[in-house]
This record gives structure tokens, sequence and C-alpha cells, in this order.
């Protein structure tokens, strides 16, 4: 199984943990990748704003140096997932815009020809390494955990370009929270938006949104989040606090990305994961974890 | 089949909580939450309200959330529901004030709608004097808009601040600019109103309204043809507008957004905004979380540069 991996510019920004993290366990789940090193922004949906055929230019170009390579695409964030499915779907569908766009990319000795496939790491585990796979991986429980799923909105809708989940009634994350052994916690916010596109310029509405979500997460029962997208993840994290002060709550809900989660139920130190660099403190989930490994090395279950 | 239907009920006059009812109903092959609705109302309980009128999703009285989604319960089959959630769950439309049971108050949906002036300002003819015909095309089709309110229920900025003037109101504002019969004038006047706060640049472009949308308007991607509209009519001073300017910038000159740089082009030398932003950027440092800001640029950023600044045609759409 080999992909091309678009890093994106979280991963390779303010959540290197994600990289890192990511980098920590595809090996183990038999997933091979070449980073596309040379690709840019997919623009966020943000560049779409003012440019919406540049933006497309800017995915076909990533999407050209994956045809190069002769590899479908995984990305690690749902919102570069959601903007590249979309983009993806457009220059598919429509052969004179991908001309157009093609046009664009020319002078780089780029062209796109609509070959490429653009999958979530999340999807990949799902679908094609598969739960059997994952378990054999697995090696510490996280069963005394309660984990809340956060979708966010690009990895759901709108459908009809992403085409994994059902945006009404996922299942994806709750598939992998229960293959490591956990509880996972439903709740009314999982698939709704994080706030982060107008933290810096809303923030009161983006901090309500964001915290009414960790709240609603809390309130019923979870001990920790984890997300599919860095976006979303910056937004519940690194703003945790003011959203908990927006809300009048106290929140201290670690979040992890989906690769961290998976990787400390593979056993990888928490130090490989990049754990250390969250803003809300991540120890109770990793007393949690080891205590599990303390009962395993003793013999329970 | 004897389904159980969970209806969410409420009389404000007499209750002060709502409460669910579960109705049993014999359903038949191709029957709508509507007709099972107006079952219940004929044979099971007479005092269950809702909204309805032609049965056919185009008068858009009948939206509702039902499992947890809004849809017009006239077009949404009992037998896809439960196959899809294993329950059919009814609740009236959300963060709308409920006048009974089904039925929501839509007075704020419609001074909302009169709020962004829904008819054409300045002559009717273009700026060149000569009367000029819309194209149905031109307008993406907001025009299709039924004012069910389904988008406004599900919209997380609204559910946030209700001030926000909402996904069907900022489409049918769109209808407008997209009009090539209102001046220019007209146009800069009603972009100039939109860009306030609770406008434009309000929607965080979650997707709900385009994903529960019954006649595929696609608001958001509206919202995205006025804030890029006023963008190009010279409104660039406020925060989402120098968001999006911004990140352009950034991607077109490293090839991937700079987180550093970033909040610095959305806020500018706002010093209280920025003194606001200083201690969590500390503590970002601290942890590794803020990118190197002199860090180089992509490999083959020159071709970035070459799209993103290529001269467009411009025009609002």
């Amino acid at each position: 199984m080999k992909y091309a991996l678009y890093p994106g510019c979280a991963a390779k920004g303010a959540t290197p943990e994600l990289f890192q993290s990511t980098m920590a366990i595809i090996g183990r789940l038999g997933i091979e990748v070449t980073e596309l090193t040379a690709s840019s922004c997919c623009g966020a949906g943000v560049v779409g704003e003012a440019d919406p055929e540049g933006a497309l230019a800017l995915s076909a170009r990533t999407f050209a140096q994956a045809e190069g390579l002769g590899l479908d695409i995984m990305t690690i964030c749902g919102t570069c997932q959601g903007v590249m499915g979309g983009a993806n779907r457009r220059l598919k569908s429509d052969p004179a815009l991908l001309a157009r766009v093609n046009r664009l990319l020319a002078p780089e000795g780029l062209v796109y020809s609509g070959m490429v496939q653009v999958k979530h790491l999340l999807w990949i585990v799902v679908r094609e390494v598969g739960m059997e796979r994952l378990k054999d991986e697995i090696q510490i429980t996280l069963g005394d955990l309660h984990i809340a799923p956060f979708y966010g909105c690009y990895i759901l809708r709108p459908s009809w370009d992403v085409g994994f989940d059902d945006p009404e009634h996922p299942t994806s994350m709750e598939t992998l929270i229960r293959a490591v052994g956990a509880e996972s916690v439903e709740y009314a916010g999982k698939v709704k938006c994080c706030g982060f596109p107008i933290i810096l310029e809303k923030e009161n509405i983006a901090l309500t949104m964001n915290g009414t979500n960790l709240k609603e997460a809390k309130d019923a029962g979870a001990d920790m989040m984890v997300t599919p997208c860095p976006l979303c993840h910056m937004s519940l994290d690194i703003y945790q606090e003011r959203a908990g002060r927006t809300v009048n709550a106290r929140l201290e809900l670690p979040v992890l990305h989906l690769p961290q989660m998976l990787g400390l139920a593979m056993g990888v130190p928490p130090e490989q994961l990049g754990m250390q660099r969250h803003l809300v403190s991540v120890e109770p989930v990793i007393e949690a974890v080891e205590a599990r490994k303390t009962m395993k090395k003793a013999g329970r279950p | 089949m004897r389904l159980p239907f969970i209806i969410t009920k409420y009389n404000p006059e007499l209750e002060h909580a709502a409460h669910q009812e579960t109705y049993r109903l014999d359903v038949s092959r191709g029957m709508t939450v509507l007709d099972a609705l107006i079952r219940i109302k004929n044979e099971l309980d007479g005092r269950v309200t809702f909204r309805y009128s032609c049965r056919s999703a185009i008068c858009g009285s009948c939206a509702m959330t039902i499992n947890g989604s809004e849809k017009l319960a006239c077009r949404t089959s009992i037998r896809k529901e439960w196959e899809r959630h294993g329950k059919i769950d009814i609740a009236p439309l959300r963060h709308l004030p409920i006048l009974k049971d089904l039925a929501v108050d839509m007075a704020g949906f419609w001074s909302k709608t009169r709020a962004v002036t829904p008819w054409l300002g300045g002559d009717s003819s273009s700026d060149h004097g000569l009367p000029v015909m819309p194209d149905a095309y031109q307008f993406h089709n907001v025009d299709a808009c039924i004012m069910c309110g389904a988008c406004v229920a599900a919209c997380t900025s609204h559910e946030a601040d209700q001030g926000f003037l909402g996904p069907a109101a900022l489409a049918k504002a769109y209808r407008f600019i997209a009009d090539p019969r209102e001046s220019r004038a007209a146009k800069t006047a009603r972009l100039a109103v939109l860009e306030r706060p609770t406008g434009i640049w309000d929607c965080t472009r979650c997707n709900f309204c385009v994903q529960v949308c019954p006649k595929d308007v696609q608001p958001m991607e509206a919202i995205i043809r006025l804030r890029r509209a006023a963008i190009e009519a010279g409104f660039t001073q406020t925060g989402g507008a120098r968001h999006v300017l911004g990140f352009k910038q950034l991607v077109a000159r490293f090839g991937r957004l700079n987180e550093a740089i970033m909040p610095l082009k959305v806020v500018g030398l706002h010093l209280t905004r920025l003194a606001q932003i200083m201690p969590l950027g500390i503590r970002m440092l601290l942890k590794g979380k803020v990118p190197n800001p002199l860090h180089p640029p992509i490999q083959g950023v020159e071709h970035v540069r070459r799209i993103l600044t290529r001269p467009t045609r411009g025009g609002p759409v």
C-alpha cells in the first residue's frame, strides 16, 4: 500500500506533532509513503475565495506531482481532504476546466490527467488497512478512556465531494476509537464546526462554537477528544482555555490528533508522537495508558 | 409495517420545556414523513402542530429536524430514514423560536431577508444605459431558494450568534449582486452594508447550509461570491478580507501558509488585538508550535507565485 503523502501546511507548521505521529505509525500499518515535498498549500478554501481558478490550480499542481509518481494521495488534514477532494471532483468532471487549469501548470512542465484519488489517513486505515491488521498492531487497549470523536466540517460535507462517511451518521472515527479498545462518546457537536476559519477575526463567535462543542463532549463524559483535522486541533487545543472562558466552563480536555491516538495504542512512546507539544495537558491520557501498560505487565487484562 | 415516530412537542404557553411523545403508525410503501404527520394528526392526536402546504417541495413550509438533520418532511422518505438511522425522530428547526411543537416562528428569518434589501437598487439599466436582462445561470441557482429556513437552522455560526444574517438572506443578497440590471453604485452600497459585523464575514464555511439545502442553492458558495465581490469593490479592511488577501499573499510568497505571520496579516496594526494574541503566541512558541517565519519557500514556489499573481478577468462573479 503506497501513497504520495500530502503533508499540508499545518503539519509542517503549527502542528508538527501531526506529521511526527503520522510517520511514527504508518509503517507499522503497512502504509508506505513518498512525501510530496514540492507541494504547496491546498488553499484551505481561503485562496479560493479570492481566486477560485488559482486555488484549483494549486490542487491540480499537487495532483500532477502525485500522478508523476504513479501514486494516489494520502492527506492527513480534514480541511486539505475536503478542499482537494472537491477540487479533484470538479477537475475530473469538467474537461474544459481541467484544460484551463492545465494551461496554468504548463510552464512548470506539469499536466494533470485526472487519474489521482485523494484519501484521508482515517479512510485508508478504516477501509484499506482494515480492523484486523490494526488490531494486530495494538499493544495497549485504551479501555479506561472515554474518547469523543471530533470530525470537523470538510471531512464530512458536502458529502458529494467527500463520499466516505454518511454526514448525518458518520462512523469511521467511532470505528477506530472502538478498535483501540476505548469507548466512543456520543454528542451532537462531533460533526459541527470548530470555529477555526474565523477565529482571528470573529473570535467570540468562533470560541462560542469551539467551547460549546468541547463542553458538550466533556459533559457527555469524555476524557479526551480526537480529531482528523489539524485546524480543528489548533482551535480545540490552542484556544481551549479562551473557549472555556467564553462558555463559562473549566474544560481541560486533552485533544489528540488521530495518529497520536493510534500511536499510543500501538505502544509508541508519547514523545515520539509529539504529545509534549500540546497546550492542554495530555498527562491524564498518558497516565491512563501507563496504568494499562503496568496492568498488562502484571498479567491482568 | 408499524413504526414508532418520536415527536418533540412543546406548547410554550402551557409548558416549561419540550418533551417527546411516541406515536405508533402503520406505514406503507412510499410514505413520506409529512404523510405520516398528517395521519398522526388525523388518527392519533389532533393537537400535534406542524406547518405544511404544497406537499411537493415547492412551498418550503414543512422544514423540520428529522433524525438530527434539517429536511423537508414532504420529500423525506420514511423507509430511507428508517434504514439510515433506525428511528424516526422529528423535532422543530433549531435556533428559531418555537410557536408550538414543530411550527417555528419565522418572523426573524423574514426580517433578515428584508434587511438585505431584496429588490434591485439604482435604475434598472446597466451602467451603459442599455437595459440588460439577466440570464438565469448568473444567479448560480440562488433563485431556486424556497425560503424553508433549513440552512439557517443548520448554520453553526447562527447557532453561536443569532444576530448573523444567515445563509438564506445572504444568498438572496447575492442574487442582486449577480443581477446586471443593478447599477455598480447600488451594488457597492449593498456590499458596504453586507461587510459589516453579522454579515458575510461571519460565515465559517462549515458547509452545513450546502449539505442540507433541499434545492441545491449552496448558500455558502453565494457568501463566498459576495466576499469576492466585496474585496473587488475595494472593501479590504475587515478582518475577513485581510484574512483572504493575507493568506493568498503568504501562499504566493512561501508556497505554504506560515502560521507565524498569518495573525499579523489579519490583525494588522491593531495594538489592543495584538496584545490579546501575543500571550497565546508565546505559549505556542514555548511548545514548539510557532513555525520559523524565515522558513525557506517550497521547491517551485515561483510557479505557485506565477499562478496566484496572474492577471485575472475580474468582475464580481
